[in-house]
């Protein structure tokens, strides 16, 4: 185990402005990474010389600067392309992030196919991202969602999607990560099963993005969704990628500018792949911070920071395991960066309040995964999640501050 | 800021104790409160008699704030009828919410909730039991402070 990263961590701390602000007198201590991660200066420039030297609209003008905002918007996408290895730019959708990925999908893919008594299958530890939209579509058509249980380690067993997958079964929707737990599915396994019995597979990669490389082709996933937010970018923008021949045969979902060739009161003919699902201006300044932020973490090694995190990951364990009535919920074998725990006598919502007091910045509630947090028979979490800039004695801080509200509340 | 302006001894007292907590059969009014952003989840059960509150209980789960309030609640409401806990309720929401506001010598126990103004995200777990109690008394049956 190492206790470095393979990186120099004070210069990448350097690279992230916020994290030199104080919070209450004290030096911040952000672990609430999988909320939402904070941005490094790459970032902040790469949106803030797009405004001042590039912006105008894309795909529209024959004047410079709308060729130059193209020529980034597309230079964005592809990549992005890169960063997922998917064969085609036609594959890389710009949403505005994870939530409206799954929606496009839900509404543009599954809802036309739906009969009742069809089957949309997800696993218990989802993100309401990626169960609501599939339930709206459900009440709209009379199919109906499936659970895939979870054990209490907070793991899936590839072998209940293998049982549970039926004649019915239209679509599996996993977490790559689970954002609640920090379980690592094995979605390559859970891929193969239901691509075996002829069921497409969206993954929910917003948890997963941020601390693992991620090829899509490797992987053979038929969707795969994340946000620009959770991986050092901008928010309001994020990502559907979608296997070319499933998005050539769905039909738009939102119709607008860019999305069409031609429109008459008589028909409308639709754009190519992917501006079909691209309707009204964009957010040009995201996708340009988005490429930095993938840049950036690229420079960085999605290798060495998902082996740094491991490390932070060991550490809390080891120091949030030693504290006395402290009970970690998800204790997956293969977890990423963060820890969800409860802590006897002290509800999620005060020691929220108190780590705060000592500028530690974690996330408390449900996660937006009631189904999951209500699975280990508690109202609430308190989560600690940890990014690339991340350090040992951030953790050390946050199991002192821990010991402080115990001791508040003995 | 000291954490111990929020969490006063008589917050921690509370929550640690919580007075009148349990339920009260009908005829009492039971009304539930929920706060889906932290999971707090309670009932205030209240009894009226000749017009006014003669007992009132509650029962739930929720963070210290919420459970202290809500025992502070059911010690302060007993012998008021609902226009008098109305008063009462406005005065504690004016503890809670403004900055500029002085804490009322005569709130006795109620005025060590006024740490919590300076906590602007808890206001709504010192408010749950306050708002459920004044739905179960309006007759509604359900609060949520989203």
């Amino acid at each position: 185990m190492t206790r470095q990263p393979a990186y120099d961590l004070s210069a990448v701390r350097a690279d992230f402005p916020i994290l030199a602000r104080p919070i209450r007198g004290k030096p911040l201590v952000y672990l609430d990474n999988g909320a939402s991660a904070q941005r490094p200066l790459a970032v902040i420039d790469a949106e803030r010389r797009y405004a001042m030297e590039t912006h105008a609209n894309v795909h529209r003008g024959v004047h410079t600067l709308s060729q130059r905002a193209t020529d980034a918007f597309e230079g964005a996408r592809e990549r992005v392309r890169r960063f997922l290895n998917a064969r085609s730019t036609r594959e890389i959708i710009f949403t505005r992030g994870t939530t409206e990925s799954v929606n496009l999908v839900a509404q543009s893919y599954a809802r036309p196919k739906l009969q009742p008594g069809d089957e949309i299958l997800v696993t218990r530890l989802e993100h309401h991202a990626n169960i609501v939209p599939w339930q709206l579509v459900c009440e709209a058509t009379g199919a109906r969602v499936v659970v895939v249980p979870i054990s209490d380690r907070g793991e899936v067993d590839p072998e209940d999607v293998r049982r549970l997958i039926s004649p019915r079964t239209r679509l599996l929707g996993i977490a790559h990560v689970s954002n609640a737990l920090g379980t690592v599915l094995p979605v390559a396994e859970m891929i193969e099963i239901a691509h075996a019995a002829g069921v497409p597979v969206l993954v929910d990669g917003a948890q997963a993005v941020p601390h693992m490389r991620i090829d899509v082709q490797a992987l053979d996933a038929d969707f795969y969704v994340f946000s620009g937010h959770k991986l050092y970018g901008p928010d309001g923008i994020g990502i559907l990628y979608g296997r070319e021949s499933l998005l050539a045969a769905m039909p738009p979902w939102q119709g607008g500018g860019d999305m069409i060739l031609h429109v008459s009161f008589e028909g409308t003919t639709y754009n190519e792949l992917p501006y079909k699902f691209e309707a009204g201006t964009p957010h040009m300044s995201g996708a340009v911070g988005l490429a930095a932020a993938i840049d950036y973490v690229d420079g960085i090694g999605l290798e060495n920071i998902g082996a740094w995190e491991s490390t932070l990951l060991a550490h809390a364990h080891a120091r949030l395991g030693a504290i006395e009535g402290l009970r970690i919920i998800g204790t997956a074998a293969h977890k990423a960066g963060l820890v969800s725990f409860v802590v006897d006598g002290v509800h999620p919502h005060d020691l929220g309040t108190i780590l705060d007091e000592e500028g530690v910045a974690i996330r408390t509630g449900h996660h937006c995964a009631m189904p999951a947090i209500e699975f280990f028979k508690v109202p609430a979490t308190a989560r600690a999640s940890f990014g690339l800039y991340t350090t040992l004695e951030e953790i050390d801080r946050l199991a002192e501050a821990i010991e402080t509200a115990r001791n508040l509340f003995r | 800021m000291d954490l111990k302006d929020l969490y006063r001894d008589v917050i921690l007292d509370h929550n640690k104790r919580p007075r009148n907590f349990g339920v009260l059969a009908p005829p009492a009014i039971g009304a539930k409160g929920h706060n889906p952003l932290c999971g707090d989840q309670l009932t205030v059960y209240v009894n009226l008699e000749n017009g006014v509150i003669r007992d009132v209980k509650f029962e739930g789960s929720g963070c210290a704030i919420s459970v202290a309030s809500a025992s502070l609640m059911t010690e302060a409401v007993k012998g008021l009828d609902p226009t008098a806990f109305a008063a009462l309720h406005a005065r504690v929401h004016d503890v809670l919410t403004r900055h500029d506001a002085e804490i009322p010598t005569d709130l006795g126990k109620l005025a060590a909730l006024g740490g919590v103004r300076e906590y602007p995200a808890r206001v709504k777990c010192a408010s749950l039991s306050w708002r459920t109690l004044e739905a179960a008394l309006a007759g509604a049956h359900a609060v949520t402070t989203e």
